[in-house]
């Protein structure tokens, strides 16, 4: 690590690597419209009028900042460690996706792009674009897996509501790789008026970075707000990682200050194992090519891509964000697994003790603080982000808790 | 030399078109895709370009995705299309081979070993859409070291400025891509190639090839007319796709490459 001249926090280098991990793995076609996206980046995050602007929009069209708070009665219950939470759930739109679609669709308009195409899994990010488009005045197409549309059906209805066409991805197996694919075949041919609007930390050179500046919001508040609680640092960060978004944007802003532990959460779907039913691709997959970037991901002894499984469709990708391929190697950060079985009970359990109703993707980063909590001393701090609410996923949780939404009394079937 | 650089001269010398044909290797199955490949130079394919079947195409129209698709099912791999070269080379040691599609089966098999298994199986070529010159000491410098051509795209967005670096490290032929776009999708438009293609000369000596867009007999003419040859693929795959007979399947090239050839 002497290599690493002190800091964590000065990469991409300007090829786009972390490390190894990253680059500009794209078609010739798409290169040049990358590289336009790279420098009005690179004027924008010097240009006070463009964080100005943000500010306003953060403050009063999301409602930023999200509150940092103190789960008291999970605290007690798992009697150990101090347990906060930063509740991005609380941002318009449900989920922190919004933080950095904002500060893309502004850079779209600055380069006089007036059509948007987004990929989504959970939907999410599809909300959270078609939202911002909504407001803007702009077209926007989301590409989604026809597994996702399926599963996700409150978040579709949501999208048309706010005026986006929503197109079902059924090649592949229909889940958010292949409606990045698609997103990516759309981009290619409509290179002139669209812009690429990607929902987390991956693709080309510069989304990785761009989107992680655009998240790191979350750590910058969650620090502020630390201070002001407990007068220090939190001792452990911990979050959920599908492709990565709301992780990097908690861990960034913490990854020099040496003394704070930081863990991401990945989907384990039925367990990591040979059957490679899972989402894990830092735990079960090793470096590749994919969408853009260098990354860990989940691929067969051909390099042929595997699709990932989990409960939940945000972190239901076969591959993980550049700069957390780099942090695992480097040892900055440390990543685990969640099942799907461990992520229900969490959910439950952030609904019974803290009335707060968690999307499936961050029940995975709870369950983990369930494993860790009762064996950490009282003032251990853990500051988790609670990175979506879970109103859409209330439809899979009662499939899974056997419990029919269509009986009015309530019963639990069967 | 390189067999393409000889084809070259040879056609030039001959004052000839190139007809390039992709099809993808292993589609529908090894078998059957080995005897297309055997007959595609008797159906007067100059280069045959092998498509490596890869799950994330994210280059190419629903044609070639399912066809790549076809192809995994029935168990094709890099190794595999590896050995339906080796095969193909037994007959025929003019011929030149292309492989062409994305970098991850490639990074993932190691850069030497593959490089090492292609040469000695008899590839000539590479064309990776993955990888623009930003990446060049990936996979387009080792390859040129170790004697295969890496042939570039260049497409409508490649402007002047950037022209010279898409050039630097391409070697055999540039593959100017006519349209923004997938594979089999939008029609190439000879009125916009023409200049394009006028535009590339100014800057190489490499032969410039057409391709994406041509689909017919009368395309491939009127490509070839103002370009040093074309390529087909979709209009090809999609034959195989519907299940149609080695034998009718090649009568199709036949006429594109006749089309090519008839400049």
């Amino acid at each position: 690590m002497n290599d690493l001249f002190n800091s964590f926090m000065s990469g991409p280098d300007e090829s786009g690597r972390f490390g190894i991990f990253g680059g500009r793995f794209v078609s010739e076609t798409l290169m040049p419209l990358i590289l336009s996206l790279e420098e009005e980046y690179e004027k924008a995050k010097t240009d006070q009028s463009f964080w100005d602007q943000m500010d306003d929009l953060w403050k009063n069209y999301v409602g930023r900042p999200s509150p940092l708070y103190h789960a008291e009665r999970l605290t007690q219950h798992l009697g150990g460690a101090k347990i906060y939470l930063k509740r991005d759930e609380l941002n318009h739109t449900g989920a922190h996706k919004i933080n950095n679609v904002l500060g893309q669709i502004i850079l779209a308009m600055r380069m006089g792009k007036t059509r948007i195409i987004a990929e989504t899994g959970a939907g999410q990010h599809g909300v959270a674009t078609a939202t911002v488009c909504a407001k803007f005045g702009l077209k926007c197409i989301v590409y989604m897996g026809a597994h996702d549309v399926q599963r996700q059906a409150p978040n579709v209805f949501r999208m048309r509501l706010l005026g986006a066409e929503v197109i079902p991805v059924t090649s592949g197996r229909g889940t958010l790789k292949d409606a990045m694919n698609d997103a990516l075949r759309d981009w290619v041919t409509n290179v002139r008026d669209t812009f690429y609007c990607i929902g987390t930390v991956a693709g080309p050179h510069p989304y990785p970075a761009m989107v992680r500046d655009f998240q790191s919001i979350i750590g910058k508040e969650a620090k502020v707000q630390m201070m002001e609680a407990e007068g220090r640092l939190p001792d452990t960060l911990i979050a959920a990682i599908g492709g990565g978004s709301n992780a990097m944007g908690l861990f960034f802003p913490f990854l020099d200050d040496k003394d704070v532990n930081i863990i991401g959460v990945e989907a384990g779907g039925k367990g990591v194992n040979a059957k490679m039913e899972h989402c894990a691709s830092l735990t079960g997959g090793r470096p590749g090519v994919l969408h853009g970037n260098r990354t860990y991901l989940l691929q067969d002894d051909d390099g042929q891509i595997l699709e990932g499984y989990s409960i939940s469709a945000g972190l239901d990708y076969p591959g993980i964000g550049p700069e957390h391929s780099w942090l695992h190697e480097v040892g900055r950060a440390k990543y685990v697994s969640i099942t799907d079985m461990e992520a229900l009970e969490a959910f439950q359990l952030s609904c019974e003790l803290e009335g707060i109703i968690p999307a499936l993707e961050p029940s995975h980063a709870l369950a983990h603080v369930m494993k860790i909590a009762p064996e950490l001393p009282a003032d251990h701090l853990i500051c988790m982000n609670m990175c979506g609410r879970g109103d859409k996923d209330i439809f899979t949780v009662a499939k899974h808790l056997g419990f029919d939404m269509s009986d009015t009394e309530g019963r639990v079937a069967g | 030399m390189t067999r393409i650089d000889a084809k070259f001269a040879e056609l030039s010398a001959a004052g000839k078109k190139a007809f390039v044909s992709y099809i993808m290797a292993g589609d529908p199955d090894f078998d059957t895709s080995l005897a297309i490949v055997k007959g595609l130079p008797g159906a007067g394919v100059d280069i045959i370009e092998l498509g490596l079947p890869f799950t994330d195409p994210m280059a190419d129209g629903p044609t070639i995705q399912l066809a790549g698709q076809r192809a995994l099912a029935a168990g094709m791999t890099l190794d595999r299309t590896l050995e339906l070269v080796a095969d193909f080379r037994k007959s025929d040691d003019t011929t030149p081979i292309v492989l062409m599609g994305y970098y991850n089966p490639v990074y993932n098999q190691g850069v030497d070993t593959f490089l090492q298994k292609a040469r000695a199986a008899g590839v000539d070529g590479l064309i990776i859409v993955d990888l623009p010159p930003e990446e060049d000491s990936e996979l387009c410098l080792p390859a040129q070291e170790a004697g295969l051509n890496f042939i570039r795209l260049a497409t409508p967005t490649t402007d002047d400025k950037r022209l010279p670096t898409v050039l630097q490290n391409t070697s055999g032929f540039v593959y100017y891509v006519s349209i923004t776009g997938i594979t089999g999708s939008a029609e190439a438009d000879s009125g916009d190639v023409g200049p394009e293609v006028a535009r590339i000369k100014a800057q190489t000596d490499l032969p410039v090839i057409v391709g994406f867009g041509i689909n017919t007999p009368e395309k491939s003419r009127a490509i070839a007319g103002i370009a040093d040859g074309v390529v087909v693929g979709s209009a090809i795959v999609a034959l195989i796709g519907e299940g149609r007979p080695v034998a009718e399947v090649l009568d199709f090239v036949r006429t594109l490459s006749d089309g090519a050839h008839s400049i």
